[in-house]
């Protein structure tokens, strides 16, 4: 573009339209840098007025998250000295560790469901899509319709039904029912956005595979694959982050052994009312995954935002 | 024939194996290919859907194994458009639809407008307006009651401190009359950069030359505006209007986090109040003429408004 150019923007005006969206960016960051900020407070620090933006750093929240705690006697913390520096953040309020919490499990199960269901998202809807994108299958429009319109429903109208026949399955609250369930609801998109990038490789480079003696499977996997593997990639982004995020389903379907991460956050109890500190570790831990993840790979993700809504 | 390896793997495999991997037609691969993800939607989608309508017409409860189920006809289809309750959080779903679809409409366009002049480092900043929506609405939800907290709460003082009234002197999510506003603040924030994107890539579609003819004829920058940017764009704003309308209209994980439907039942939206009757009252029979009627009302309105914006997509 030349510097003539009428279409491109003064310098003025480009230095106007970038303080103002740097200011909307910095006011939108507030909320979550101070949720992290509180992850590092005391309970007293956390509920002072004014609001501390200075103060002194503990782990107390992050201790609090990952422990259960009991209050002991006076004599019994005498003779038991602590032995490390949590043992030493609990015993200002009396308490001892008795053991750890349910949050590394839970988020252990968000990791398993999410990556779980992320992978099989992935593999039938590679499949299919590929399938849409290069057979002539009947009534194609119309499935693609109705694969994409199952996305209307609202999570808790599905629910009841769901409910019904996972507990006639012995599905509820487990592992493979939640991966089979976020399958299900990912797998419109998966097939919509994939179907999208695999039309987009041209079809002479399989043709040419199967003249040279290549059998459908193989001019599959061997060319098509690695030439969709960014759009793959950004899909899988995708369902990981709604896997990732669920809550509806979760709450519903799922109470102890495959409880995810986010029912549970909420429940975060310490003595008193709700344990701010912890609950903010708690929320801290698990969106900067996904914030780092949303960083580093921004142009393949937003590229994919935009890409998947205006090819509906 | 030539070493390829499909034909090393075909020389080594017993030749009745072999026809039979070759052997596939294309036809046959492309069912082989669709059946799984056709299976599994049925599976958890149309079953259930099936199973619902069933539902709808029984006075079934689920937290009553072995209680006899009668069949009672259109009677819970009939109890719910007559009872003025579920009138009343179909109100509440309407206002937060409403207010937050022209909010994040009129920022996420202008944001996408202002990012557009191209200014230097805009993709990073871009990125970090797109992180809230990026997050687990049920942990948003969850902390951003922390920050409406009457006393202690951040989003108290900073209102304080810019008005000068006493930060303890209202309640976001206490009060009747704040509490429907405390849910469209917190989806604004949360969904503006979503249609800020979709604005985007309809600004960028435009290309350089529309202008350059406008600039020969002195078109001005005003006129230019209202004549090829805004219907240039209208097409992808009805887009995202569209999937902020479905996912608003389903909303329940954030609102629930934040306000659990109350004050009363003034943030008490459709799915919150649906979730009461199914989960809580084990109502199951009504909650699935009430699930079926939220549907049909979606899949309906979804229905009118894609009409509409083909229409303008033909302009």
């Amino acid at each position: 573009m030349s510097s003539f150019s009428v279409t491109e923007p003064s310098k003025r005006s480009k230095w106007f339209a970038g303080t103002l969206v740097i200011l909307y960016a910095l006011i939108t960051m507030i909320p979550l840098a101070w949720i992290m900020l509180t992850g590092f407070k005391s309970p007293a620090d956390a509920i002072s007025y004014p609001p501390k933006v200075i103060f002194e750093p503990t782990l107390e929240g992050y201790v609090n998250l990952f422990t259960q705690r009991t209050r002991q006697t006076e004599d019994f913390l005498a003779n038991n000295p602590p032995e490390n520096w949590r043992d030493e953040i609990v015993r200002q309020y009396d308490m001892v560790i008795v053991g750890p919490s349910k949050f590394g499990e839970r988020f252990l199960n968000s990791v398993i469901i999410g990556f779980g269901s992320t992978f099989l998202s992935i593999f039938l809807g590679t499949l299919a899509a590929y399938a849409f994108s290069r057979f002539k299958i009947p009534l194609a429009d119309d499935l693609l319709f109705f694969i994409l319109s199952t996305r209307m429903m609202p999570p808790i109208a599905v629910a009841i039904p769901i409910f019904l026949m996972y507990r006639q399955l012995g599905l509820s609250d487990t592992h493979l029912g939640m991966i089979l369930l976020y399958t299900a609801v990912n797998i419109s998109l998966a097939v919509w956005l994939l179907k999208g990038f695999i039309d987009e490789i041209p079809r002479e480079y399989e043709e040419a595979a199967l003249i040279d003696g290549y059998t459908r499977f193989q001019a599959f996997y061997k060319v098509v694959l690695p030439q969709a593997a960014t759009g793959i990639a950004s899909t899988a982004i995708f369902c990981l982050i709604f896997a990732w995020n669920e809550y509806a389903f979760a709450v519903l379907l799922t109470s102890g052994t495959a409880q995810t991460a986010p029912p549970f956050i909420p429940t975060i109890i310490g003595v008193g009312g709700l344990d701010w500190p912890a609950v903010a570790a708690g929320a801290t831990i698990f969106l900067l995954p996904v914030m780092i993840f949303t960083i580093l790979l921004r142009k393949n993700l937003l590229r994919g935002i935009t890409f998947g809504a205006v090819r509906k | 024939m030539s070493d390829t390896p499909a034909n090393r793997i075909a020389a080594a495999t017993p030749p009745r194996v072999a026809r039979k991997i070759r052997g596939l037609s294309d036809r046959a691969i492309a069912w082989i290919f669709v059946a799984p993800t056709i299976f599994l939607l049925l599976a958890i989608n149309i079953f259930p859907l099936i199973w619902t309508i069933q539902l709808s017409f029984t006075n079934y409860k689920a937290n009553r194994i072995g209680r006899e189920v009668k069949n009672v006809g259109l009677r819970n289809y009939e109890r719910i458009l007559t009872d003025s309750d579920i009138w009343l959080n179909m109100q509440a779903t309407a206002h937060f639809l409403f207010w937050t679809i022209v909010l994040q409409v009129l920022i996420g366009f202008a944001l996408a407008y202002l990012i557009n002049k191209k200014f230097k480092g805009n993709d990073l900043w871009t990125t970090i307006i797109v992180l809230p929506m990026m997050l687990s609405p049920a942990v948003v939800g969850n902390f951003w009651k922390f920050l409406y907290q009457p006393q202690i709460g951040l989003f108290n003082y900073v209102v304080a401190f810019f008005t000068g009234k006493d930060p303890s002197s209202f309640e976001m999510l206490g009060s009747v009359t704040l509490a429907p506003w405390s849910i469209v603040i917190v989806d604004t924030w949360m969904w503006t950069p979503f249609v800020m994107l979709i604005c985007l890539a309809g600004l960028r579609s435009i290309p350089d030359y529309i202008y350059e003819a406008a600039e020969v004829d002195r078109a001005s920058k005003w006129r230019q505006f209202w004549t090829i940017t805004v219907p240039m764009v209208l097409p992808f704003l009805m887009l995202a209007v569209l999937f902020r309308g479905i996912e608003n209209f389903k909303m329940f994980d954030l609102v629930v986090q934040l306000t659990g439907g109350g004050p009363g039942s003034t943030t008490e939206l459709t799915s919150i109040n649906l979730k009461r009757e199914a989960f809580e009252k084990w109502r199951t029979g009504y909650a699935s003429a009430y699930a079926i009627i939220l549907f049909v009302t979606v899949f309906g309105l979804a229905s009118i408004y894609v009409k509409a914006l083909n229409k303008v997509k033909e302009r």
